[in-house]
């Protein structure tokens, strides 16, 4: 136990130097830290409540950022269709995009951890099976496979949510295998089997720990893509409800105005999607060198 | 090799049978065509009769055997929305998905491959930096996003070239196609752009890290030892070294890009399968949704079943552990 904690301390020291070196990943460290805390201040600093009926003047609809309210409120990036100023509408979709984006990729990486340690650690018919299950998996295309679990299964933000978990956990499976295979012929993991440690304990506590440097990578970089999925299965109309409108359906509304040059519906939203993916994938891209797992791109 | 493609032939049986139970089951679940087909104030004969006629109102299991069989023969039932067979409404608008598809993966090896050269050869320095960078950047811009800033840049500004349909298309060597009028040409470069510059991205980072993977290995400089132009030993050892795994992340690449086409001919009401499946879900057209998929699944597995057969053929190592 003692053990694992030392590693992980110096493992985060060594990440933090790694970032810092780079000022290209410290600036992108930073977006990403600025972002996260827009999305969870989301009530406080948005100017407008966007859930709130109350709150939305239809007579300010489709005005072109820096416009003022009739009370008096300037739209900095303008308002939607329904007269929702696009700020708060961003703040709020940014917190419902991260959500779902961290929450699939936490669960895969659970999912994934778990089938990877279990195919490692017990080898043979079992790891055969994972791995086959793996190898399909990643065959497929991510969004066309989430699209197909939504047709099957229907909308929601959970089903959403179980999509991409769908989609994600074999990248997690097979760099965990791959890393555990390697500890698993270490000594101490012989030495702790000697001493009547129960698998669990030995999966968890022991080779679990060695396996994180690939583990933090692919972590990050999959939180990326499921945000980027999630905004384009919520664009094609099958991926979140109207309800909690992530980015993705937010500039799918602005996508009916964009023809009619409405642009800043559809251009700002956009370009807060692109800082938040662009951002965690130059993190993720930064962590490999840093970790260097050796991964395939 | 035998035993590895007969093995394979099981697994690919195995997967299609039990994507179509889950599909037909899933597609069951998600909405009354009935609903949709008739008018709001149909009485209950008229709905039996209807249902009878679409054998709508057999037991599920039966259902699914009936199915299964004709599904077998290349029937998977008319088109609700169509009325012609299902599988006949995918195949028509095939070639138009695959000119976009084949015309981006193209434009991406054409783009990709060079950039990926000029970055691998000159490592740590501003050009490969930037490069490597403006292909994560490449890979971040989220699809759909970005085929609307083509369609608001180069359509609403501009003006240069139109943003949805397929235009004009002519006959070249017996095959319909866009590339045969001017008109066709300008409606494909948008959308083939859209599609084509996320795969741009992997081809440059692909190409950049087999090439400084491989100028350090001693049959390069072995051929700087006998004197070879720096060129010949780029264009002809490298290159030809690292075309290796380029080839096969080919037809990786070439099943993504059928994927996104789904997002890139709903951006651009290009008349395609991805279109036709988005529409076919919005209008619960429940046999075409069943055929793309089945259709789409079989396609992977050929797709993947081609690659890793090319794989072992290209590259000897491999060929003794398959």
């Amino acid at each position: 136990m003692m053990g694992a904690l030392l590693s992980g301390e110096t493992m985060f020291a060594r990440i933090l130097r790694g970032i810092l070196a780079s000022p290209k990943a410290t600036a992108a460290a930073l977006v990403c830290l600025t972002l996260v805390a827009a999305a969870l201040l989301a009530p406080l600093i948005a100017p407008q409540d966007p859930y709130d009926l109350g709150a939305i003047d239809f007579f300010d609809s489709r005005l072109p950022p820096g416009s003022d309210s009739l009370s008096g409120m300037t739209y900095w990036l303008g308002t939607d269709t329904q007269g929702r100023d696009m700020f708060s509408a961003m703040l709020y979709g940014l917190r419902t995009s991260l959500a779902v984006g961290l929450t699939s990729g936490l669960l895969a990486l659970v999912v994934g951890t778990t089938l990877g340690l279990i195919a490692a650690y017990m080898g043979g018919r079992m790891d055969a099976f994972i791995m086959r299950f793996v190898d399909l998996m990643l065959g497929f295309p991510t969004i066309l496979v989430a699209l197909m679990i939504l047709v099957v299964f229907g909308q929601g933000t959970w089903k959403v949510i179980l999509a991409l978990v769908f989609v994600q956990w074999a990248y997690f499976a097979r760099a965990v295998r791959g890393a555990a295979l390697v500890e698993t012929g270490k000594d101490y993991v012989e030495a702790a089997r000697c001493l009547g440690l129960s698998s669990t304990r030995i999966l968890a506590a022991h080779i679990l720990p060695n396996c994180l440097p690939p583990l933090i990578v692919i972590g990050t970089i999959q939180v990326a893509n499921a945000i980027a999925a999630e905004a384009t299965l919520s664009f094609l109309g099958i991926g979140l409800p109207i309800t909690e409108p992530s980015l993705g359906l937010l500039i799918a509304n602005g996508y009916q105005v964009l023809l009619a040059g409405l642009y800043w519906m559809s251009v700002y939203p956009g370009l807060l999607l692109l800082a938040i993916v662009f951002s965690v994938n130059i993190v993720g891209d930064r962590l490999r060198e840093v970790l260097n797992p050796r991964l395939e791109t | 090799m035998t035993v590895f493609i007969f093995r394979r032939l099981i697994q690919a049986v195995i997967v299609l049978l039990v994507t179509s139970v889950i599909v037909f089951l899933g597609v069951y679940a998600i909405g009354d065509p009935l609903e949709i087909l008739l008018p709001g104030d149909a009485t209950a004969a008229e709905r039996a009769q209807v249902a009878a006629s679409l054998n709508l109102d057999a037991p599920l299991p039966l259902q699914y055997v009936t199915f299964l069989t004709s599904a077998l023969t290349g029937d998977f039932g008319n088109s609700f929305v169509f009325n012609r067979p299902a599988l006949t409404v995918i195949f028509e608008r095939l070639p138009a998905t695959l000119e976009l598809t084949i015309t981006a993966l193209v434009l991406s090896l054409v783009i990709g491959l060079p950039l990926g050269l000029w970055a691998g050869t000159r490592p740590g320095t501003l050009v490969d930096e930037s490069v490597m960078t403006g292909s994560i950047l490449g890979f971040s811009l989220p699809n759909f996003w970005q085929g609307m800033m083509l369609v608001m840049i180069f359509s609403v500004w501009l003006g240069w070239l139109p943003s949805t349909g397929r235009g004009e298309t002519g006959t070249i060597l017996g095959i319909r196609t866009s590339f045969a009028t001017w008109d066709g040409i300008t409606h494909l470069i948008l959308p083939a752009t859209n599609l084509a510059l996320a795969q741009i991205a992997l081809v440059i980072r692909l190409t950049r890290t087999g090439v400084q993977e491989t100028m350090p290995l001693d049959f390069v400089k072995f051929a700087r030892a006998r004197g070879l132009s720096e060129r010949r030993i780029l264009f002809v050892h490298v290159f030809k070294t690292i075309l290796i795994p380029i080839v096969t992340v080919i037809g990786v690449e070439f099943g993504s890009l059928i994927a996104f086409a789904v997002v890139t001919e709903t951006i651009f009401a290009w008349p395609g399968v991805g279109k036709l499946i988005i529409d076919s879900i919005n209008a619960l057209d429940r046999p075409v949704v069943v055929a793309y998929i089945l259709v789409i699944v079989a396609m992977f597995i050929v797709i993947n079943f081609l690659v890793d057969v090319l794989y072992s053929l290209l590259d000897p190592r491999i060929r003794g552990r398959a």
